[in-house]
């Protein structure tokens, strides 16, 4: 069974099952629904496409339902306790979202329907890309992108395309700092261009002598994190932006980490050309399992018609008596089509509801208790753990997980130690850059209370460390799983819940 | 701290890639430094003989449970031999960096490749000052 094989033995015996797989439940012949007869007539299939047996579960409706929510008590989420889980911005999810996007208008039509038909639908999502232009300060806003990859991939085939609209099809090269998610290169790579790294200075910024040393004619633009993933704003991004235009490049805003930014300072300020939000970040639409995400992109007037699309447009005015007529238009060099239809919808709607309900003022100050709240917890976890960038942070801050004086302590050990206390572990091991990186984002939606608890248990979790670090190396002890073995798990990968039959048998 | 090991006659990159000369082949691997950073790795992507690396590109990739990173060539030259026992076992990078773990051998293209490489005390102090 998947739960044996990658649990660790204990004693040389793998523990029981926490729950049977669904086949070990039921009995043959039950079923779940009873089908009404067909009021048309049977259809004959081609008998190639028939087979004698179809290996399902044979479960009533309850079992079901019973076998699935007791596996949903096994799960640890937001709506369950405080889930610091750096550069994913895993705060509240509000439930007025939800009934919003179950309005039957929005959750009960369909793609294909003609847009005279959805206009309700359309206005919001071109509200929605109206207030995405203004909070970035961009011109214009595609909400194609199915997730933040893929908004960082639309973003990096417009630079190229308006290279290209240019004339300067040798502008192969894209810069990306040695701290940057690792979407950014694969983002580059997918795109045909070349990365080029170059590495953070002592206090995790960019490495500006390097910069202007990479800084050329080949060079197609930059992708950077703001505040970067170290969670400190970087000092010298006014240097950084004039460098690249400098040699001709575009500069590409990766907005993981906008809930430090949100209506403070605006990306087209500080001279950015095109960005993406992860609209299930920044606006509390589900993600994590829970939900796909949304990777909206934005541009200035260079990039504006190059965007992905369809894009929402007002295709006529209206009057006082008629209101404006919303359809779906591709711009005129657009880089086509990213997924099908429009984005993914049901997220849309929520970031709308998110936004409609903060408004201006409040989503400035959703960032300045972000960031208030990661100070907080980063001072009064200084001086117990290390800190590498001792600086005021953005919305999040990484320490290191490991000790001089506490030898054979990672920070996978001291994660593992939190989910005793009931905590979700931070980020473990990225950024790269930092050894035993513990990135840590509380986000705006905790209280003081929850932040303090958590700064409790992990100053516990460091006296234990020296006192008793087996507590730790043995971690979870509380869980409904022990310590899984990652490294069998990654090298004898199961993802089955039933052995695969062999297709040839 | 330092319970990472070098190997006398090598030669290291900044990057931690060793590179062992024996008459006019080397053998490069990771060091056991980097294997420790590392922790345990799953996963190789090695190159094929024949193939052709180059100074301080990319030849190989690693993953291991924390992340997956890119192995540098501390010098030019044609591939001659792969340790493909590494596909079964990845693990021989951890428990014999110097040895079993040994990833490719090269026909160096040109011995002053190197010559900016460091030396195991040289190597050592660098990992040392990264802790």
């Amino acid at each position: 069974m998947t739960i044996d094989l990658i649990l660790q033995k204990k004693n040389g015996e793998a523990p029981p099952p926490l729950e049977p797989l669904i086949y070990d439940l039921g009995a043959p012949g039950r079923i779940g629904v009873n089908l009404p007869d067909p009021d048309v007539p049977e259809a004959e299939l081609p008998a190639d496409l028939l087979r004698a047996t179809l290996d399902l579960p044979e479960v009533s409706e309850m079992d079901v339902v019973r076998h699935f929510v007791r596996l949903s008590h096994l799960n640890y989420s937001i709506d369950t306790g405080f889930y610091p889980l750096g550069s994913c911005t895993m705060k509240y999810n509000p439930k007025l979202n939800e009934d919003m996007a179950r309005l039957p208008g929005f959750a009960e039509i369909h793609p294909l329907q003609d847009p005279a038909s959805v206009q309700g639908a359309l206005a919001m999502m071109y509200t929605l890309q109206s207030w995405l232009a203004e909070i970035s300060g961009m011109q214009a806003v595609s909400l194609q992108p199915a997730a933040g990859a893929q908004g960082e991939f639309a973003g990096i085939l417009m630079i190229r395309a308006y290279h290209l609209a240019n004339g300067e099809a040798h502008r192969t090269k894209i810069i990306v700092p040695d701290s940057a998610h690792g979407t950014n290169p694969a983002t580059t790579a997918m795109a045909g261009l070349e990365v080029v790294e170059i590495p953070s200075d002592a206090n995790g910024d960019v490495d500006l002598d390097k910069l202007r040393e990479v800084c050329g004619e080949d060079v197609a633009g930059m992708m950077i994190t703001v505040p970067n993933t170290l969670g400190v704003f970087e000092a010298h991004i006014k240097e950084i932006v004039d460098i690249i235009h400098g040699c001709g490049g575009l500069m590409y805003m990766d907005g993981a980490n906008m809930n430090a930014m949100m209506g403070v300072a605006k990306p087209a300020d500080l001279g950015f050309d095109v960005m993406h939000y992860n609209l299930h970040k920044t606006f509390s639409t589900p993600h994590g399992g829970g939900g796909p995400g949304s990777g909206p992109v934005a541009v200035n007037e260079k990039l504006a018609d190059f965007l992905p699309g369809p894009i929402v447009t007002i295709i006529d005015e209206g009057s006082d008596e008629e209101p404006p007529l919303y359809g779906l238009t591709m711009p005129d060099k657009s880089i086509g089509r990213l997924k099908a239809f429009y984005g993914n919808f049901g997220m849309l709607v929520r970031a709308f509801a998110y936004i409609a309900v903060y408004g201006g003022a409040g989503l400035h100050a959703v960032t300045k208790h972000a960031v208030l709240n990661a100070n907080y917890i980063r001072a009064r976890l200084k001086g117990v753990y290390p800190m590498p960038f001792d600086r005021i942070c953005g919305h999040e801050f990484v320490c290191e997980g490991h000790w001089p004086d506490a030898e054979g302590i990672h920070a996978l050990d001291i994660s593992k130690r939190l989910m005793d206390y009931d905590f979700h572990p931070p980020t473990n091991y990225f950024p790269l850059i930092v050894p035993e990186a513990l990135l840590i984002e509380p986000t705006e939606t905790e209280s003081k209370e929850a932040c303090d608890a958590f700064v409790e248990a992990m100053l516990a979790i460091a006296q234990e460390a020296r006192e008793n670090p087996d507590l730790l190396h043995d971690a979870p002890h509380k869980t409904p799983v022990g310590r899984v073995d990652d490294v069998r798990a990654a090298k004898q990968l199961v993802l089955c819940c039933r052995p695969v039959l062999d297709p040839e048998a | 701290m330092a319970d990472w090991k070098t190997l006398e006659n090598a030669k290291y990159t900044e990057n931690d890639e060793w590179i062992l000369v024996e008459g006019d082949t080397a053998k490069i691997g990771l060091t056991d430094y980097a294997q420790d950073q590392l922790s345990d790795i799953v996963f190789v992507d090695l190159p094929e003989v024949g193939d052709s690396v180059t100074k301080g590109e990319a030849f190989a990739t690693v993953e291991s449970v924390k992340a997956a990173s890119d192995v540098y060539a501390p010098a030019s030259g044609t591939i001659v031999a792969v340790n493909s026992a590494l596909d079964d076992a990845p693990e021989q990078i951890n428990s014999d960096p110097y040895g079993a773990g040994w990833m490719i051998q090269i026909k160096l293209s040109d011995p002053n490749d190197l010559k900016d490489l460091l030396d195991a005390a040289a190597y050592a102090k660098h990992a040392e000052a990264r802790g």
